[in-house]
């Protein structure tokens, strides 16, 4: 897909760090946007922001996407906004405790609303409305931590993991209609969801991984580590024998 | 991964607690925190202004948010962790440019603000306070102050060169001036004593906005206060077409450089090559803005260059007709034996700052740095401090590390009254080290 090519664009979860930096490229491209986040009063900062840097048209959907039985109708809004989508992103998620998710049911349910059924949901919605429209591209962000379950984050990780698998599917599905699916998988990133942890060389920040989905968005390639190196380290990451790997303190 | 340094990397100071913000809509409560707070933007003010040791820095970087600009009024309107780098990139391929701009791009338009910054332009256009127009200010008492120069007027004044400490700046509007394009009308003419500066700088402030000039430092006896001076305006030629200009250069990268680099006969070789690096006495170019005003900018943590002891960026101003101030310096440079490595030279306008506690004013001013060596350092500075004071000047508070209480308190006389706008829980390690409050 060529930048002039990318001119609707929907993004849900746009508040998230790095799906503004990831708009910002799209605005500064002149796109439409339309940006779907849970707190109105952010989304308006948001928006005002994009429409300065350059954004064609910005419009807002204010609602919680946890709640997969609106989301046809907060699609059908998105995809009626300017009469069709020429990319849309999925770039929510929550990083959920372990400690907690391993005792409490309810919070282990949520984690996974959040970060697995509502994100397939909207793929699965999506799939339906882009196939209409070759050339399109459905791009979902992921995470390197889905690679290979870990100790310290398994749940998060099995739920990054099924987006992905969910979305290797989908994208044999809608090859036929000529249209990508792309899942970028960020490494550790400096964003408000990560401010609690401790800090290490190996942290990118929200502006080179956003920029990174925007390239990503109009490459061809399916599946994107960001930064790039993180590909190599979860490829030995991943050879790494059972019995060895469960010694580790990862 | 971000450092809370200052810029010069001295003195060293460990905050308690790094609160970094997001959003305007979801501001912390800043009396919940126990100890004093402070903003901290890029960290590119050389001293202690931006560091609150044992204190809450709240980071800034996060505000990073534009929320208007009318491409016809060149009115902008920006959270106040926007940096200017951020702004050029935006408006000058629209036709507009800063209004005052210091010489790194990487500062916020908080800090800015909080510093009162001058640049190149000052005889014609006065210090980045005069062309703010509106701003916002949360105090720690939750107070939101929606101030310009006609409303809250006190508040606006105290904020402008305020150090940062009349509350946190949540974001600001200023006036942007129009340009045909992204170039400089530059030219650049070596002279070889400080009369000849002071005479190319009252003829060409008559007809050039910018400018500046450096100064060799090192030379000493005849050639004592040679340089070159550099003025320019902006070209009517527009941009040209592939216009994609990327200038964020090499790092030093994530280690200093060993302290023997920067030495008197290092330095003396630059500057010599920096002097006569023209063939001609005057070169005329047109050249990028970026290459005008941020020749530094390219080496992203030159500050490194200093190694682990770090640097002292001494800066003042003295009345025009206390100019002999500047010679007396260089002299007092060239008996001590320390190596100044960057001297810049500029004659300020008249135009008044807004700011209460602003430091540009009327006169002239010379941005000189050293390595920091410990006390000869800090000596020659205190001396330099008699000079200005004797004649009749200032330092710069967002380049200082180490001035005296008295000194400060004899620069800026309004500091009292200031106090009074002063919010209770900011503060900073510049305000508790020159002020008896704190």
């Amino acid at each position: 897909m060529s930048a002039a090519a990318a001119k609707r664009v929907l993004i849900l979860g746009a508040t998230s760090a790095i799906a503004q930096e990831t708009s910002r490229e799209f605005a500064a491209a002149k796109a439409r946007l339309f940006l779907v986040a849970r707190d109105a009063e952010k989304l308006r900062a948001v928006a005002e922001d994009l429409k300065v840097r350059g954004a064609s048209a910005v419009e807002t959907c204010a609602c919680d996407l946890t709640d997969t039985a609106a989301h046809p109708a907060i699609l059908s809004e998105a995809a009626a906004a300017w009469d069709g989508l020429d990319v849309a992103l999925i770039a929510y998620g929550t990083l959920p405790d372990q400690k907690i998710c391993e005792g409490d049911p309810t919070a282990l349910r949520l984690a996974m609303e959040t970060n697995f059924l509502s994100v397939v949901s909207l793929l699965a919605q999506l799939a339906n409305i882009l196939e209409k429209q070759p050339g399109s591209v459905l791009a979902v962000v992921g995470s390197v931590a889905g690679d290979r379950g870990r100790r310290s984050n398994y749940a998060y990780a099995s739920a990054k993991a099924a987006i992905e698998t969910f979305a290797a599917g989908l994208r044999l599905r809608l090859a036929a209609a000529g249209v990508r699916v792309v899942v970028i998988k960020p490494g550790w990133v400096d964003t408000p969801m990560t401010s609690h942890l401790p800090k290490n060389a190996l942290y990118a920040s929200a502006r080179s991984v956003g920029h990174g989905i925007y390239k990503a968005i109009l490459s061809p390639r399916a599946v994107v580590y960001l930064p790039w190196f993180w590909r190599w380290i979860m490829l030995a990451i991943r050879m790494i024998p059972e019995p060895i790997f469960a010694r580790l303190n990862l | 991964m971000r450092n809370y340094q200052s810029w010069g990397r001295y003195p060293k100071s460990e905050p308690h607690q790094i609160v970094p913000l997001h959003w305007l809509s979801e501001l912390q409560e800043l009396q919940r925190f126990s100890r004093p707070v402070l903003a901290h933007g890029q960290g590119r003010s050389y001293g202690d202004c931006c560091l609150n040791n044992g204190g809450i820095l709240l980071d800034t970087l996060g505000l990073d948010r534009f929320i208007g600009f009318d491409t016809q009024t060149g009115i902008l309107r920006c959270e106040a962790g926007v940096s200017l780098d951020a702004i050029l990139r935006l408006t000058v391929p629209k036709g507009w440019f800063l209004p005052v701009t210091p010489g790194t791009k990487f500062v916020t338009v908080g800090g800015a603000i909080a510093n009162d910054v001058h640049g190149k332009n000052h005889h014609r256009c006065g210090s980045f306070g005069c062309h703010v127009t509106a701003m916002e200010v949360l105090r720690s008492n939750g107070e939101r102050v929606n101030c310009t120069p006609h409303r809250n007027a006190a508040l606006f004044c105290a904020t402008i060169g305020g150090l940062g400490l009349t509350g946190l700046i949540l974001w600001a509007e200023f006036q942007l001036k129009p340009v045909a394009g992204p170039y400089i009308a530059s030219e650049q003419i070596r002279f070889r004593k400080l009369e000849e500066f002071f005479a190319l700088s009252a003829d060409s402030d008559k007809s050039y906005e910018y400018t500046v000039a450096w100064l060799d430092c090192l030379s000493s006896g005849a050639k004592l206060g040679r340089g070159i001076f550099m003025r320019g305006n902006h070209s009517s030629r527009p941009a040209a077409p592939q216009a994609e200009r990327n200038g964020n250069g090499s790092a030093v990268g994530g280690f200093d450089a060993p302290e023997m680099l920067i030495n008197h006969a290092s330095m003396r070789v630059f500057n010599w090559l920096y002097f006569h690096r023209q063939r001609r006495d005057a070169v005329a170019q047109v050249v990028p803005y970026e290459k005008f005003f941020y020749p530094l900018d390219v080496v992203p943590g030159w500050n490194r260059l200093y190694g682990p002891r770090g640097f002292l960026q001494y800066q003042f101003v003295v009345p025009y007709d206390r100019r002999q101030a500047v010679q007396e310096i260089l002299q007092v440079i060239e008996r001590s034996g320390q190596v100044c490595t960057l001297a810049v030279l500029k004659v300020f306008g008249e135009i008044p700052s807004p700011g209460m506690l602003s430091f540009p004013r009327p006169g002239v001013t010379l941005a000189m740095d050293f390595p920091m060596q410990g006390r000869p350092t800090l000596e020659l500075c205190e001396r330099f401090d008699e000079i200005v004071r004797a004649g009749g000047g200032a330092v710069y508070p967002a380049k200082d590390a180490r001035m005296s209480p008295s000194s400060y308190q004899i620069f800026f006389p309004s500091w009292q009254e200031f106090a009074s706008f002063q919010d209770p829980q900011f503060s900073s390690d510049f305000w508790r080290r020159v002020t008896p409050a704190g």
